[in-house]
């Protein structure tokens, strides 16, 4: 109780702190828009990426104010504080990354009736919390720009590939590659060999890529659509003394892969760029402040082009941004 | 192999549990033979390099497992052992990558032999069951790692060349983790037939009361066991992240399992006192084998759990049957004797 009553005190110092600041700007231009933007915890790299995109979008903007800000843990109970402090700011718009989808709804429904235009990102609010969600990349998109990576990796687009997937029954792996097949035609020169599943585990992922070399010596490309066999799959390559003969790519992050794209065994890989998801969550936020209707629309986010919602207000931002050796080490350093 | 092991009535437990490892021996050779029949390049050198390596791990915890099965006790905290020690001297070695390898192995053996110190005072001072304290201690340990590493990796990029490559360094064509493995289990045959610890764990566990009329405390030789499985886990911990190039918080998540599997393979009895390291040291080459083939066989990764646990389970019951069959011929001997 002690605890939860020095938060509410600190909340309120931070608003009537930025309370002067604000009605200043109010006064000198009244059509500012102020967007909270809700981090799932503070020093978290990630989320200070999509802070530096959410403040190059409302530079682009022009009258567009961020307030940054998130819990110092990942908890539900910190984000209702941090929720009901922007409302007593009276911000225009709300974007959450939701630790919890279901806890933060009623907080979330009080900002929508004062007005505030709630939108989740990255990590979804329930639908009646929130008007839209942006996620950062949909089973669609990941899936072809998985096929996409495995041609690039290819010096003339023409090879044996083989998957080394988390565990048979991952919904989110076994979407991405039904997409990932389906897409295959198009690329006539990717002959898809062997599906195999490392479970998610460093040394399981690391016997079946072994696995995979052994049983196609001419094998060109191993795609892992997950983090920990991404790297698990180059660290086999590299045992195996095959760099520069067999390509690893798929979905990591750059902290986890940067090693492996110096070791040369990756060339590239994928994953959301979250300063991209920071600027298109800003740029859907303002559409929504001035006047733009949310689900089954489709919303202009600058640089990143239009993104359309479904009529449950879920919209994917953008294919996974492809990382390599010319960026993984800016990137490593952020997430 | 019934008929051998009647034949040498009279000989000692630990002899006549030979005729099994001559079987599991026997076993291993044609799994090993119908493997390469199905994939040819199963045998090929650098594969067998391979399977060594990643047998090494496993035979290596299959035989610090196995002084803590001789004393009637389970260890089902190795695997977090090797989880905790791994992602601490990973963080280490990130943090001073100058201090050099010898503070890392130092460290790995260290802390290992103290978590295992842990389990053994629990299981020794306050008599709780070894099977309560290391469900608690396998999720106790493995939530330090979440602690120590606030949950994120340490990558091959932030670990020294000599961390990741001392493992690697061939010394006569086989790599030093092979070597390891090796030696522990030398060190282990050596220590169990030899040393009077050593045949004390047998005694402690095979019959706990007679060993306490004989004067030894059989707390003690619980403890000493614990501590060594924790030893041979922490440095176990160590070679496993540098083998694999990753520290994170499901480093080894679930081989206990495997690791226990090895030993009641290996001819090792779960009720104390009977198995040796050449029978352990069989069983994690068998399940080795079994693990780095069916992917190459190419057997359907819903079907690779299912062999495996049937695997395990005839082994287990094979080796019940050979142990009733041993009750018998005492209960013949001492009706022999009256």
């Amino acid at each position: 109780m002690d605890r939860r009553t020095l938060l509410k005190t600190g909340a309120m110092m931070a608003a009537a702190a930025t309370l002067p600041a604000a009605i200043s700007s109010r006064a000198r231009a009244a059509g500012t828009i102020r967007v909270g933007l809700v981090a799932k915890s503070l020093g978290n790299g990630f989320f200070v990426a999509v802070d530096k995109g959410a403040n190059e979008a409302a530079k682009a903007l022009g009258d567009v104010q961020v307030i940054f800000t998130g819990p110092t843990t990942t908890t539900a109970e910190g984000q209702i504080e941090v929720i009901q402090a922007l409302i007593a700011q009276h911000v225009d718009a709300i974007a959450i990354s939701a630790n919890d989808p279901d806890a933060l709804v009623p907080v979330c429904k009080r900002a929508l009736a004062r007005g505030i235009k709630v939108i989740s990102y990255d990590s979804a609010v329930s639908p009646e919390g929130r008007i839209v969600h942006l996620a950062p990349s949909s089973d669609e998109l990941i899936g072809k720009a998985l096929n996409k990576l495995a041609a690039a990796a290819l010096p003339d687009g023409k090879g044996k590939i083989a998957l080394v997937s988390a565990t048979p029954t991952s919904t989110n792996q076994n979407a991405w590659i039904a997409v990932m097949k389906g897409d295959l035609p198009n690329y006539p020169g990717l002959d898809l060999v062997s599906i195999t599943y490392g479970n998610d585990l460093a040394d399981d992922s690391y016997r079946e890529a072994t696995a995979l070399l052994q049983k196609y010596p001419d094998l060109k490309v191993i795609v892992s659509p997950s983090s920990v066999g991404i790297v698990a799959s180059a660290k086999a390559v590299e045992d195996a003394k095959k760099v520069g003969q067999v390509y690893v790519t798929g979905l990591g992050l750059p902290s986890e892969c940067a090693g492996h794209v110096m070791a040369g065994s990756i060339k590239s890989f994928a994953i959301w760029n979250p300063i991209d998801l920071g600027y298109a969550t800003i740029e859907v936020a303002v559409d929504l402040v001035r006047g733009a209707k949310g689900p089954g629309s489709s919303l202009p986010a600058g640089r990143m082009g239009s993104i359309a919602f479904d009529d449950k207000g879920v919209g994917a931002m953008a294919v996974p941004f492809t990382y390599d050796k010319s960026n993984v080490e800016q990137f490593a350093k952020v997430f | 192999m019934r008929e051998t092991h009647s034949a040498r009535v009279g000989l000692g437990t630990r002899i006549g549990r030979l005729p099994h490892v001559v079987g599991l021996g026997l076993l291993t050779l044609l799994l090993l033979a119908a493997v390469s029949f199905a994939f040819p390049p199963f045998l090929e050198v650098d594969n067998v390099k391979s399977l060594l390596d990643d047998t090494a791990l496993l035979i290596m915890l299959a035989v610090g497992e196995m002084f803590v099965l001789l004393t009637r006790s389970v260890d089902l905290s190795v695997a977090a052992n090797a989880a905790l020690t791994g992602m601490v001297v990973a963080l280490f070695n990130a943090a001073h990558p100058g201090a050099g390898m010898l503070p890392v192995i130092v460290i790995a053996i260290v802390m290992g032999a103290v978590l295992g110190a842990f389990n053994g005072i629990l299981v020794w001072k306050l008599r709780i069951p070894s099977i309560v304290v290391t469900l608690g201690t396998l999720s106790a340990y493995r939530g330090l790692v979440y602690i120590v590493s606030g949950g994120a990796w340490v990558n091959s990029g932030q670990m020294s060349p000599m961390f990741l490559g001392l493992v690697r360094v061939p010394i006569l064509g086989v790599s030093v983790l092979s070597w390891i493995g090796f030696l522990v289990a030398v060190a282990a045959f050596l220590f169990l037939r030899f040393s009077v610890s050593g045949r004390n764990l047998y005694a402690a566990g095979n019959n706990p009361n007679a060993a306490a009329y004989a004067g030894i405390d059989v707390g003690r030789m619980q403890f000493l066991a614990f501590v060594l499985s924790g030893a041979i886990a922490g440095l176990a911990g160590y070679l496993w992240v540098a083998r694999f190039a990753v520290a994170y918080t499901d480093v080894a998540s679930g081989f206990e399992l495997q690791v226990i599997a090895a030993c009641v393979i290996g001819g090792v009895s779960i009720t104390g006192g009977v198995g040796g390291v050449v029978g352990v040291v069989l069983g994690g080459l068998f399940l080795g084998i079994i693990k780095n083939a069916l992917p190459v066989v190419g057997i359907s990764p819903f079907w690779q759990m299912a062999v495996s646990g049937l695997v395990i389970t005839v082994a287990v019951v094979l080796n019940a049957g050979a142990r009733r069959h041993e009750g018998r011929r005492i209960l013949e001997e001492s009706e022999a004797g009256a």
